[in-house]
This record gives structure tokens, C-alpha cells and sequence, in this order.
């Protein structure tokens, strides 16, 4: 596990909501390439934690962030960090699909052309996206369709597409499942597990089985605080710690 | 027992229902009887040369309300043109950029009083700021203070449009990379265009029925004009002058006006309404129709 190549590294972490302390001096690693999962009751933080990996709190007034979180060399918690670059480094897909009022290929193309990237290339990399989204054989004869027109499934592949298609490094998964039916969870979860192979994901679940079956690492968190982190075969069978092992077997929960 | 407080409760129903019911008749009773008299005293007087003769003299029976029709059309096209995009810009502003800002707050409460301002007093501080200072009445003026009526009405609704559009929206244009301004017109606007059109049309459709702000402003005009910067006739104006003139040639003309006039805010409004009702759906209803799923 040391030998990996750590991708973002999250050290001593406070957050705060206004005056209320959501996440209590987390620190762990996110290991390359690898799919690292946040499990833990609801309430915990783990939605918190994942979205100051992109600082998408600082949409919001009056949050604030403590000690470091380090990617590409750099502390992102800095004031001087520009978020437009780290958002299109570091990407993201919703609990429930987002798909924008236009067309299926438009969607796809969005953060492309915010980087002004146009023509053949657009085109290119917008069907390289929705093949690694598993999604252009059901789309390819119908782009110039409204994305609404998709089903709920194929809306979050969708989304996904979208977020690929700038070339993240990372991705950051919000529980994207919760909203789908069991057919749409399985081709998500493929998708994860196929894509860690180019793209470094953190995946918050509610889902303990999703957890163990698409993550090498699992995160367990409690009350704001990462009670545990390591391989996600150890945390499920063999945790170190009792509250861990008492959330897995579901005693609490 | 329970038999008893069984039909208490029944019977309470049925009466409350009973006097909503009165209470919608009675509403209903007065607006059809308007919309009744409209159309019976004005839809006989419609003929060709009210839309296309300016008026004869006072007294004479031929002429029809040209100058008026195309008067108020001017004065309408020039408020919309002044108010509707402060109204969408400013309910922008109210909804993205300044939701958590006490000031904005302060603002967009007096932009709630400003939508059921009297007119009138619109029409009275465009008198005194555009008509006083320049000696004599204008349309531009009238045009101003319609526009003044117009803006609070299409911002609110704006606002609360955009409000509609789910935050997760602006998060994933904002994990792509996007900057507020591109977010906000490719995404956010896009999402609620139906919305905004809506606010847009019951703007005009509330300005259009006007007639205290133009009586100090744009006041009235005997004959067709097209400047902006003298008296200018509306319809609304002159249907006040011509009801209140000794002519019962002219009070045919004010039914006939004041039906068209109706008939056009009716007509605003009810396209108005079935865009928001369709569930923000013509388009939808309209690619259905091409063959497509949902």
C-alpha cells in the first residue's frame, strides 16, 4: 500500500459550516488510479469531506476550511488557488442526474468548450467520452436529442461523459447511485470499476455492497470524524476498530 | 357519540364548501359581466376604419382610433424595450449574485411593494422628472413610467424562475470548470427561459391596460404621431377621453377600443398561463410530436 502513488493527500482537515465543525482532523491518502470509497452513517460527513476536494463549498457563504489538502504539489486549500483549473482537474457527478437543457452531444461537449475546444477535435472527444461512459451505442444515432429524453440511468452516464470528457484527474462520486433502479446501479458501478483505470475516484456511498464491490480503499467515517481507512478487503473483513466492525455488520447504522 | 361528531364534521364540510363556492360565483359573476357588457357594446363597433382612419373632428361620425392603435403600440414597444431587460437582469442579480447579501434583501422587499405600487404615483414622478422640467407632455415619459410599472413584475417572476432551477445545476456547470456569468447564461437561463418569457408577457400584458401613468405623461393627441418627445395618444387614454365626451359616435369607438384592448391583455394572459401550465412543456409538446421519447 506505501509503494502507490498517492494522488491527493488530505492532512489534519477541519471544516467548518459557519460556526459548526463538520469534519474533525481527517487526514488521509488517495491513492492513484485507485477508487477510494466513504462509507458511514448518515450525517457523518462524508458528502462534506468529498466536496472540499474541489472546494465546492466555497459556493456557499460563511464555510471554512483548516489544514491542507494536497494535489499536484499544492495545498488547494489555498486562498490563491484558481478554482476554475481545479475544478476541471478535479471533476464530479451528483447524487440524481444533471443533465443541462440541451442537446445529448452538447451536454457532453460543455467543458469542452469552456476550454474552447472546437470542431473535429470536439466532436472526437466527445464520442471518446461517451464510449468510455458506456453509453454511445444507445446515443450515437440521436445527439441532437434533448438529454431530458434519456432515462434516469442513462442521464448519470451522461453526466459522467460530461465529466470525463475534460480529461480529469480525479473524479469525485456523490452517491450516484441512490437514485437508480438495479439495472442503472450495476452499468454505474462497471463504469467506476473500468474507469479507475485512466482516472483517480473517491466514491461516497450508502451502499456497503456498491462499496465492496468497486473500491480498493474504504473510508469509514463517524460523526464528522475518519474512524478508519485502509483496503477495502481489510475494513470489510477484518477492521481494527469495533465501531467499524459494528457499522459493516450493520448494528448501527 | 361518534355518529354525532361524524356528521358535525360532515356537515362543516359541506358548508365551507358551500360558501367558497358563493364566494367564486360572486367573483365570477362580476368579471363575466364586464367581459359581457365589453363584448356585447364594443364587438358591433368594430369596423375596418377604427384600425386604419385617424379621427375626425368632434362631432362628425367617421374617423376611426389609428393614431391611438399605433400610439399605444409605440409607447408599449418602448416600455418593453426599457423594462424588460432591467426586470430580467435585476431578478438575475436578485437570484445569483445576491441571495445572501442583507442589502439585496432590503431591495428585493421593495421590489415587492414596488409590484402593487398604484400606478398613478409612477405616473406622478414622471411628471415631475420628465414632463416639468421640459414644458410640455411627451411619450417618453409615459414610456418610462409604464417601463417603472413593468420591472418589478418581470424581476420577481425572474427571480423565483431561476430559484426553480435546482442548485445541483450550478454545481455541476461549476465542477466543469465554468465561471458564474457562463454558468448563468448556458445553464441557469436556458433551464428557465420558459419561465422568464411568461414573467415577460404578464408584464406587458399589466402595462398595456394602463391609463393613470400616461394621463401626465405621454397625455393624449388628436392625431397620429411618431415623436416620442411630444404628446402621443394611446388607447387607454383615449377611451377616458372619448367615454367622457358628449359624442355617442365616440362612446361606440371607447367599447370598441376598450374590447380590443381587452381581448389583447385576455390573449397575453391566457398564453402566458398555458406556458407555465404545460409544465414548462411546449417544447416538449412539440418534439413529442416529432416522434420522441418522454
Amino acid at each position: 500500500m506505501e509503494d502507490k502513488k498517492v494522488e491527493i493527500e488530505v492532512k489534519n482537515l477541519n471544516f467548518y459550516y459557519g460556526k459548526d465543525l463538520a469534519l474533525k482532523n481527517i487526514s488521509m491518502k488517495v491513492y492513484h488510479n485507485k477508487v477510494t470509497a466513504l462509507i458511514g452513517p448518515s450525517g457523518c460527513g462524508k458528502t462534506t469531506f468529498l466536496r472540499c476536494l474541489n472546494r465546492m463549498h466555497d459556493l456557499y457563504v460563511g464555510n471554512r476550511y483548516e489544514g491542507e489538502i494536497i494535489f499536484e504539489g499544492k495545498n488547494i486549500l489555498d486562498k490563491n488557488i484558481d478554482l476554475i483549473e481545479l475544478r476541471s482537474k478535479i471533476g464530479m457527478v451528483f447524487q440524481k442526474p444533471t443533465p443541462f437543457p440541451m442537446s445529448i452531444f452538447d451536454n457532453v461537449a460543455y467543458g469542452l468548450k469552456l476550454k474552447e475546444i472546437k470542431g473535429s477535435e470536439l466532436k472526437d472527444r466527445v464520442e471518446a467520452a461517451l464510449k468510455d461512459a458506456a453509453l454511445w451505442d444507445e446515443v450515437k444515432d440521436r445527439l441532437k436529442e434533448s438529454a431530458f429524453s434519456l432515462s434516469g440511468g442513462q442521464q448519470q452516464r451522461l453526466c459522467i461523459a460530461r465529466a470525463i470528457a475534460v480529461e480529469p484527474k480525479v473524479l469525485l462520486f456523490d452517491e450516484p447511485t441512490s437514485a437508480l433502479d438495479p439495472i442503472s446501479t450495476a452499468k454505474i458501478e462497471d463504469l467506476i470499476v473500468e474507469l479507475k483505470k485512466k482516472i483517480t475516484i473517491v466514491i461516497v456511498t450508502h451502499n456497503m455492497q456498491q462499496a465492496a464491490r468497486t473500491s480498493d480503499y474504504t473510508a469509514f467515517m463517524y460523526l464528522g470524524e475518519l474512524i478508519e481507512v485502509g483496503p477495502t478487503e481489510k475494513i470489510f473483513t477484518n477492521p481494527d476498530k469495533k465501531l467499524t466492525e459494528d457499522y459493516i455488520t450493520g448494528r448501527f447504522g | 357519540m361518534e355518529k354525532v361528531v361524524l356528521y358535525r364534521r360532515k356537515l362543516i364540510s359541506k358548508v365551507m364548501l358551500f360558501l367558497s363556492f358563493i364566494a367564486a360565483i360572486y367573483g365570477l359573476f362580476w368579471l363575466f359581466w364586464i367581459l359581457g357588457t365589453l363584448f356585447l357594446s364594443g364587438f358591433k363597433h368594430l369596423t375596418l376604419s377604427l384600425f386604419i382612419e385617424d379621427p375626425g373632428p368632434p362631432g362628425i361620425e367617421e374617423g376611426g382610433l389609428r393614431h391611438a392603435f399605433i400610439g399605444h403600440a409605440i409607447i408599449t414597444f418602448i416600455a418593453s424595450v426599457i423594462g424588460v431587460p432591467i426586470g430580467i437582469f435585476s431578478g438575475i442579480y436578485y437570484s445569483e449574485y445576491g441571495r445572501d447579501s442583507k442589502f439585496f434583501k432590503v431591495l428585493r422587499n421593495i421590489t415587492d411593494v414596488m409590484v402593487s405600487t398604484p400606478s398613478i404615483i409612477m405616473g406622478a414622478v414622471m411628471y415631475a422628472l420628465l414632463v416639468v422640467p421640459f414644458k410640455h407632455f411627451n411619450a417618453l415619459a409615459g414610456c418610462l413610467a409604464l417601463a417603472m410599472l413593468m420591472v418589478p413584475v418581470i424581476s420577481k417572476t425572474t427571480e423565483e424562475m431561476l430559484k426553480l432551477v435546482p442548485f445541483t445545476l450550478r454545481e455541476a456547470a461549476y465542477a466543469l470548470g465554468a465561471f458564474k456569468w457562463q454558468l448563468i447564461k448556458d445553464v441557469v437561463l436556458r433551464s428557465a427561459k420558459i419561465g422568464i418569457l411568461t414573467g415577460v408577457l404578464l408584464g406587458m400584458a399589466r402595462i398595456s391596460g394602463e391609463t393613470a401613468p400616461l394621463l401626465f405623461t405621454a397625455f393624449n393627441n388628436h392625431y397620429l404621431s411618431f415623436d416620442v418627445f411630444k404628446p402621443m395618444a394611446s388607447l387607454t387614454v383615449t377611451i377616458f377621453d372619448y367615454a367622457m365626451s358628449p359624442y355617442e359616435f365616440w362612446h361606440n369607438q371607447a367599447w370598441a377600443a376598450s374590447f380590443c384592448l381587452a381581448l389583447f391583455v385576455l390573449i397575453l394572459s391566457i398564453f402566458a398561463k398555458t406556458l407555465v401550465h404545460s409544465n414548462f412543456g411546449w417544447v416538449k409538446i412539440f418534439k413529442r410530436k416529432k416522434g420522441q421519447r418522454n
